[in-house]
């Protein structure tokens, strides 16, 4: 359950494309073994939110924590150290597309981490077998599915031991039919008490993985609470009414 | 059977231009490659005066003939108190020629893979260098295989212009001879089928790197 000393916080993030302001000032504080949850309208700066809290997009503005210790974008090396302990999972998955599955978890051990190629090999099977994939270590992206994709993805980000997981709607490119076997590693990696900010529409996730659920819109976070104090029968709320249209989407198909 | 004189004389001149082609092909082709890879990526990744360099020197020697780019280098530069000897002027014209064309192939390549690529490896802590190294360099290679090799087999052809700057090789000697004999039919069809021989070598060669690099979802074929 969490505990008091936040792994990463993240201070007024704000962040413009060509003068128009996507983010105008996030904060937030993921606590060790905590699970929040980004919703909200398309467009409302979820992604880029994630993007900032790794520094693919530098912010405009604002600081990031990890650990208590502040993250200096100008310092390149402690940006590239910083992104080796946050992980982060893709919607459209990012695999090397020249590299079969294992060489795809293996190659930033290899290179960044500096592991034998007998040992990050070995490493990255483990992170294979962990998503249900050890079988397939051998094929290339272009001859997996897009979950099998996903999965090695996320095996890819867990090899680096990342103390901090950012999803941005991993389960959004997929095929209905292949969303659960995403979501069981993500409940996997729940269980196993990951610190993790996910941007999702998966209604069920919301409910039941959520300790905090964060209703993003036009660059701000507008609401947020638990899933108890936002989803119940009735409430008001903008999430409660946003995931009942989920819900009903869900129903209609 | 013998060879009449002609024919005698014929394959042995060929024979002679053909180590000096050659000679002439496969340092233009290797100095080519580097140039291109070299101006191919400051073009996409250089900063802006490197990439406007680049993109100039590609714009220059991509929209003037070769023969032009040669009598430059051969009779125009030593009046700026540069000489080159022929087979060293026409080397360098292939190669900056060459070069051109290959930076252009190099270039799509890479402005061919998606923003993905780079966001993967640069969540996984690699930097900007390591990035294009591990990452980007190997699908580009991949992509700009083609259409490098393409440039490769046109060079071995143009690399008949060689004689322009009085460089004789295949071509050169074969005209020699064909004057000489007014034999120009006979003799032409006969280089021809030289270059053709080469071109066949050369494709086989990278018909090998194809296979050899080929990667599931890189569609070459
Ligand atoms: N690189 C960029 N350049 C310009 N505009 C951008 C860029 N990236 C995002 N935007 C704009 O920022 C806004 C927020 O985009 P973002 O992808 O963060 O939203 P989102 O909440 O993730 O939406 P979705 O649910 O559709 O994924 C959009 O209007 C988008 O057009
Ligand atoms: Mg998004």
């Amino acid at each position: 359950m969490p505990q008091d000393v936040p792994v990463l916080s993240v201070k007024n993030i704000t962040k413009s494309f060509s003068g128009v302001p996507i983010l105008k000032g996030v904060s937030l504080e993921l606590r060790e073994g905590e699970i929040k949850i980004l919703i909200g309208p398309s467009g409302g700066g979820k992604s880029t939110l994630l993007q900032c809290m790794n520094y693919l997009v530098a912010p405009d503005q604002g600081q990031i924590w990890l650990d208590g210790e502040e993250i200096c974008i100008t310092k390149k090396r402690d940006v590239y150290a910083y992104r080796r302990r946050v992980g982060m999972i893709f919607q459209d998955f990012n695999l090397f597309d020249h590299l079969t599955a294992i060489d795809n978890v293996a190659i930033a051990l290899r290179k960044i981490k500096k592991i034998s190629k007998k040992e990050a090999l070995i490493r990255a099977l483990k992170e294979l077998e962990m998503v249900g994939l050890a079988d397939k270590g051998h094929l290339y992206p272009a001859e997996l599915s897009g979950g099998q994709k996903q999965r090695v993805a996320i095996a890819r980000a867990l090899a680096m031991d990342p103390e901090v997981l950012l999803l941005d709607e991993p389960t959004s490119a997929l095929d209905p039919e292949l969303i659960g076997e995403v979501i069981a590693v993500i409940r996997a990696l729940a269980n196993k008490g990951m610190t993790m900010i996910l941007a999702t529409h998966q209604i069920g996730l919301i409910r039941n993985l959520a300790h905090e659920i964060l209703f993003m819109e036009q660059g701000l976070i507008v609401e947020r609470g638990t899933p108890g104090e936002l989803l119940s029968r009735g409430n008001p709320s903008r999430t409660q009414g946003f995931c009942d249209r989920l819900n009903e989407l869900y129903d209609e198909n | 059977m013998e060879l009449s004189p002609f024919y005698q004389e014929l394959i042995s001149s060929l024979n002679r231009g053909l180590l000096v082609s050659i000679a002439l092909i496969v340092p233009s082709v290797l100095g080519g490659i580097v140039i291109g890879i070299l101006a191919g990526s400051v073009r996409v990744f250089g900063v802006p005066w490197l990439r406007k360099a680049a993109d100039g020197y590609a714009a220059i020697f991509r929209g003037t003939p070769l023969v032009v780019q040669l009598f430059i280098l051969y009779f125009g530069l030593p009046n700026l108190g540069i000489y080159f000897t022929p087979y060293w002027a026409a080397v360098v014209g292939f190669m900056l020629c060459s070069g051109a064309y290959q930076s252009e192939y190099v270039r799509g390549a890479l402005l061919s893979i998606k923003r993905g690529q780079y966001f993967g490896a640069l969540s996984l802590g690699f930097s900007g260098v390591q990035t294009i190294v591990w990452i980007i360099i190997p699908q580009a290679v991949r992509r700009a295989l083609h259409g490098c090799g393409n440039e490769i087999i046109y060079l071995i052809k143009y690399s008949s212009l060689a004689y322009i700057v009085t460089c004789i090789e295949l071509t050169g000697e074969g005209k020699t001879i064909a004057t000489e004999y007014f034999r120009f039919t006979e003799v032409f069809l006969v280089i021809g089928v030289y270059y053709l021989v080469l071109v066949s070598i050369a494709s086989m060669i990278l018909k090998k790197i194809e296979t050899k690099w080929h990667i599931p979802g890189f569609g070459l074929h």
